[in-house]
């Protein structure tokens, strides 16, 4: 069984999720969106990551980046590994990609903002 | 290396400073050795910032002769060195019948003191001065001559001008020792070994530790913690005279006064504690702080508080200043146990220790003294012509870096370069209050430590809010050049 | 001296929609004065998504939902002063700014649109005991240091305040290696959205504390810990619950206040509760054609509606440039029996537009509540509520023709079965 706190709208819901058979079963939801959101959460729960790198040569002195969808959350901490070690150069615009694959997710890393060349 | 003077002054505060400026009038060489990263750091930089008229101290103490002749000297002194200076008037409450004879004492004792123009008001006359004030009010003595004053602009005022005479700062440098030597002295610091003719003990809470250093005359000096809470110059006119309640014997009591800046101020407490850098401010004695405060006046604007903090006095057992040569120690003059009204008294205390000084060292006034000195300017005071001429001559009093006091970045950068400049965040607040306003400041805080970064050539990681130690960074993130 | 028909004051997130709506309603004269050196706002230290959702129907990090609303105002060739920070503004509609480039300049416009945003809370406002050391800053500042200039705010992090930024940047400092011991809530509910709870925080094990505050700050150079306490019904600390945390760094994530300095000086009434200017359904103050929208006006939790409220202000703006159609009589909006405010706070029944919408926030956590809506003491509007909290901002939209006229009261509340 595992507890969850549903996101879905301020209500809060508390969630428990049962394994019965192979199948999941929801608790404590008042909506349909709850029961969904719970089953997602314990098959594979995914987060997208936003973090920012150095760019050296332009305006500013770091370029904000996020994964392009979201990535599973056991990723988090390895894409964000990844991401410490990128430095890149100016000029950068928003959508380039900085890392293709980012931790082996096959999820890009992409620029979130437009920097230009000082 | 050894650097030898002929006077140094130990404490950076506005007794130090205001000896040290004074000395400077002489043909002397004056260093002043500060443990603080700047000058108005410790006592200084956390007291009332009220010009007392002088009817507290007992008739012929050093406290009644200093306060009244400080008070007086002041407005040249203002006026020479182009501070804030305002005689705005006290009230000392009588909150019930039973005080009325305190009150007539304390009435008596500033004419004896030679306070002038003190009247004694009815309940009602107060309150027609000071509508804001409590309906329980039933007497006050009201003192024409009371004033206020920035604490820091008038440190900071007195040690730009003594190091423009020549006095040289050394600042982030402690007294760790000092051996009586041949022709006079020898203080050993954390740095240096210093040679002087003669030594001005001004070091505050530490003066008994200095003192102990050279002479064997008993001398016990007693922090006495006092909380204040600031309040947003919204409240600032709340009152317009400085109220003060009856004195007990732990100081003049709790009082709400507006501030040199416009701000609202209600404080201080007293609390004697041990540790002599302890300046932490305790729940109780905020409650206690407010809950006092709102005895002088109608609905305390407790909501307006933007900032609360706590300082030091310097508390000697004896209860006087003490002021001249150690009995026991030739050329080892000192400032010491300077509470209230030592702010006040500052001018005068430099001005007598400057003089026994200069006597005693046979020391020739000099005919180059610079007894003038210029603010930085305040470009949010100006008319929008003379802001318009400023900024046209130097743009970079057209960026504005603080919002909530308006401060440029002309300003910050002046408060940096000018003698005795600023090195923290502390420091830039204390001399263009940028920093200082409602905000508290949360926007200015990046854009101050890059402009200081910039100015002294150092990292950001190394600005610090005030000493080392106080870094506001703990490092840069992957990659960051 | 220089004239336009519109300024807008501020090039944020409501500034820069307030513009582009004014502009597309046939303003042609347009000038935005931003202080800051970029456009955008707030929203260029906002790395994180979940801007967008309802604007543009994708999920978008802070940068690029500015990026979006720069490109249409740089397209449409809207022009705009950086590094301007405006002194004063005057009834009459004068507005004084500074800048490097210009020096003093005095403008004259007839309108303006105030979006200055809001500020946080800071210390000294919540009066915390203790002393006074490096290591404490509002959420916003250390989140502008570590995203935008790159530094490493601190190692082992306290957090005061559960609000949106302050969740946010529990997330921000754990993904760059910092220790985020707990984030503390003096209320006995988080003023945070739910998402940010569980993504920002549970996800990273890091423990909410409701009904908890500092009640002492220790350290003298850099901070070094701080004591928290569990507080009672009255937010008043219990003695005997103190925990102490040794950390390094305490953010402080209490509140969010409109920026008002500059709305003060036009004399018009400020609502108590927002501590922003009072509007009606066109968010024009009581200075006639002085509109305000955004956080300046009151805090929202969504840029989106941000956007919305601002385009609003936009096209009314530029309705009163046009035609300077004068305002005529307005009736109060009543907020009370749970309702803390409403914005707008007067509607002007005759002239306004077919639907209004307004925007509220509640005064506690409610279960099973209905927001009524009374028009002449009568019920017109009864809508069924599993869940208010005052940390998310709720709307009615009004319609025209639902209200009776002539319109004599007007009352927004919540009601228990």
């Amino acid at each position: 069984m595992r507890e969850l706190t549903c996101i879905g709208c301020p209500l809060g819901c508390s969630l428990r999720v049962f394994e019965e058979n192979g199948q999941l079963r929801v608790e404590g939801n008042t909506c349909p969106r709850g029961e969904a959101y719970a089953k997602n959460e314990v098959l594979c729960p995914k987060r997208t990551v936003t973090s920012t790198v150095a760019i050296h040569g332009g305006t500013v002195n770091r370029l904000s980046v996020r994964t392009q969808t979201d990535i599973p959350k056991d990723k988090i901490f390895a894409c964000m590994e990844q991401i410490k070690a990128v430095s890149v150069e100016a000029p950068a615009a928003i959508g380039d990609v900085i890392l293709p694959d980012v931790a082996g997710t096959g999820v890009a890393l992409i620029a979130t903002k437009d920097v230009k060349k000082k | 290396m050894r650097k030898d003077y002929d006077v140094a002054v130990i404490g950076g505060g506005v007794i130090g400073c205001a000896v040290a400026r004074e000395l400077s009038r002489r043909k002397l060489r004056i260093c002043l050795i500060e443990k603080g990263e700047d000058v108005c750091s410790g006592t200084s930089k956390a007291n009332s910032g009220i010009v007392h008229a002088g009817f507290d101290a007992k008739p012929g103490t050093m406290k009644a002769k200093m306060n009244l002749l400080g008070s007086r000297m002041m407005p040249q002194l203002a006026q020479e060195l182009d501070i804030r200076f305002k005689r705005n008037g006290s009230l000392v409450l009588c909150l019930s019948e039973d005080g009325l004879p305190a009150l007539k004492e304390l009435y008596q004792r500033g004419v004896e003191n030679g306070v002038e123009g003190l009247a004694i008001l009815t309940g009602d006359e107060a309150r027609e001065k000071e509508p804001n004030l409590s309906d329980s009010v039933v007497a006050a003595l009201y003192a024409p001559t009371g004033g206020i004053v920035c604490p820091f602009e008038l440190t900071i005022a007195l040690a730009e001008n003594a190091c423009v005479n020549g006095v040289e700062f050394r600042r982030n440098e402690t007294v760790t020792g000092i051996a009586r030597g041949e022709g006079g002295y020898v203080i050993t610091t954390n740095l240096a070994r210093i040679g002087a003719a003669c030594v001005v003990n001004a070091a505050g809470v530490h003066a008994d530790e200095i003192h102990r250093m050279v002479s064997a005359v008993p001398m016990h000096i007693t922090p006495r913690k006092g909380d204040y809470c600031l309040m947003d110059k919204e409240v600032g006119g709340y009152v317009s005279c400085t109220v003060f309640q009856l004195p007990s014997a732990l100081g003049k009591g709790v009082l709400v006064t507006p501030t040199a800046h416009g701000n609202l101020l209600i404080g201080p407490t007293a609390t004697d504690v041990e540790d002599r850098e302890q300046t932490s401010t305790t729940a109780a004695e905020l409650s206690y702080l407010t809950k006092t405060a709102a005895q002088s006046v109608r609905d305390l604007p407790t909501r307006s508080v933007i900032t609360s903090f706590s300082g030091l006095r310097a508390h000697e057992d004896g209860g006087d200043f003490i002021i001249g040569e150690a009995a026991d120690a030739e050329n080892f003059f000192e400032a010491a146990g300077i509470e209230s009204p030592g702010l006040t008294s500052a001018p005068a205390i430099g001005s007598y220790l400057a003089g026994l000084i200069a006597e005693k060292l046979n020391a020739e006034e000099r005919s180059d003294f610079i007894p003038t000195r210029k603010a930085i300017a305040r470009l949010a005071e100006l008319p929008v012509q003379e802001r318009k001429a400023l900024i046209a001559e130097n743009p970079l009093y057209g960026s504005i870096v603080c919002r909530c006091e308006q401060i440029s970045e002309g300003e910050i950068v002046e408060a940096i370069r000018r003698p005795v400049g600023a090195v923290s965040l502390d420091g830039i607040k204390r001399r263009v209050r940028a920093g200082m306003g409602r905000c508290q400041a949360g926007f200015c805080t990046p854009r101050l430590m890059e402009i200081l970064a910039r100015e002294l050539h150092r990292p950001m990681e190394e600005i610090c809010k005030n000493v080392s130690g106080s870094e506001l960074l703990t490092g840069k993130l992957e990659g960051r050049k | 001296m220089r004239t336009h028909d519109l300024i807008v004051i501020g090039g944020g997130p409501a500034g820069l929609a307030a513009a582009l709506s004014a502009r597309r309603a046939g303003v042609q004269d347009v000038l935005i004065l931003e202080r800051d050196h970029v456009l955008g706002g707030i929203l260029n230290q906002c790395i994180h998504n979940g801007f967008g959702l309802h604007t543009f129907k994708e999920e978008l990090t802070g940068p690029e939902y500015a990026a979006r609303f720069i490109a249409q105002v740089q397209e449409e060739s809207i022009p705009y002063r950086l590094g301007a920070t405006v002194i004063s503004i005057s009834r009459e509609k004068c507005v004084t700014y500074v800048s490097r480039e210009e020096g003093l300049v005095q403008v004259q416009a007839k309108a303006l649109i105030l979006a200055m945003g809001c500020r946080e809370r800071p210390r000294g406002a919540l009066n915390i005991p203790g002393s006074r050391p490096a290591g404490i800053f509002s959420a916003g500042t250390a989140q502008r240091l570590m995203n935008v200039e790159g530094y490493e705010v601190g190692k082992e992090v306290v957090i005061l305040g559960s609000g949106d930024i302050g969740l946010i940047m529990a997330r921000r400092m754990t993904l760059e290696g910092a220790k985020v011991k707990v984030v503390a809530e003096l209320m006995p509910y988080s003023g945070g959205l739910k998402r940010n709870i569980v993504q920002c925080l549970d996800d990273f094990g890091i423990p909410l504390k409701l009904s908890h505050t500092v009640v002492e700050i220790h350290g003298k150079e850099r901070l070094t810990g701080v004591t928290l306490a569990q507080v009672d019904e009255n937010r008043r600390p219990i003695p005997g619950t103190e925990e102490y945390y040794a950390c390094d760094t305490l953010l402080l994530s209490v509140g969010l206040l409109p920026e008002n300095e500059l709305t003060r000086a036009l004399d018009v009434s400020m609502s108590r509760v927002t501590n922003g200017p009072e509007v009606d359904d066109r968010l024009q103050t009581d200075c006639e054609g002085v509109f305000a929208c955004g956080n300046v006006l009151h805090v929202h939790d969504l840029v989106d509606y941000v956007s919305e409220e601002a385009a609003l202000a936009g096209r009314n703006a530029a309705a009163y440039i046009l035609s300077r159609q004068p305002a005529g009589s307005v009736v109060k909006i009543t907020a009370d029996s749970g309702v803390r405010y409403t914005v707008p706070q007067k509607l002007d029944p005759e002239h306004m537009a077919d639907t209004v919408t307004v925007r509220f926030r509640v005064a506690d956590v409610y279960r099973d509540r209905f927001v009524c809506v009374y028009c002449n003491g009568e019920r017109i509007r009864r809508i069924k509520k599993r869940v208010l909290a005052p940390g998310e901002m709720e709307q009615v939209i009004l319609k025209k023709s639902e209200l009776p006229q002539p319109l004599q009261s007007l009352r927004i509340c919540t009601e228990v079965e």
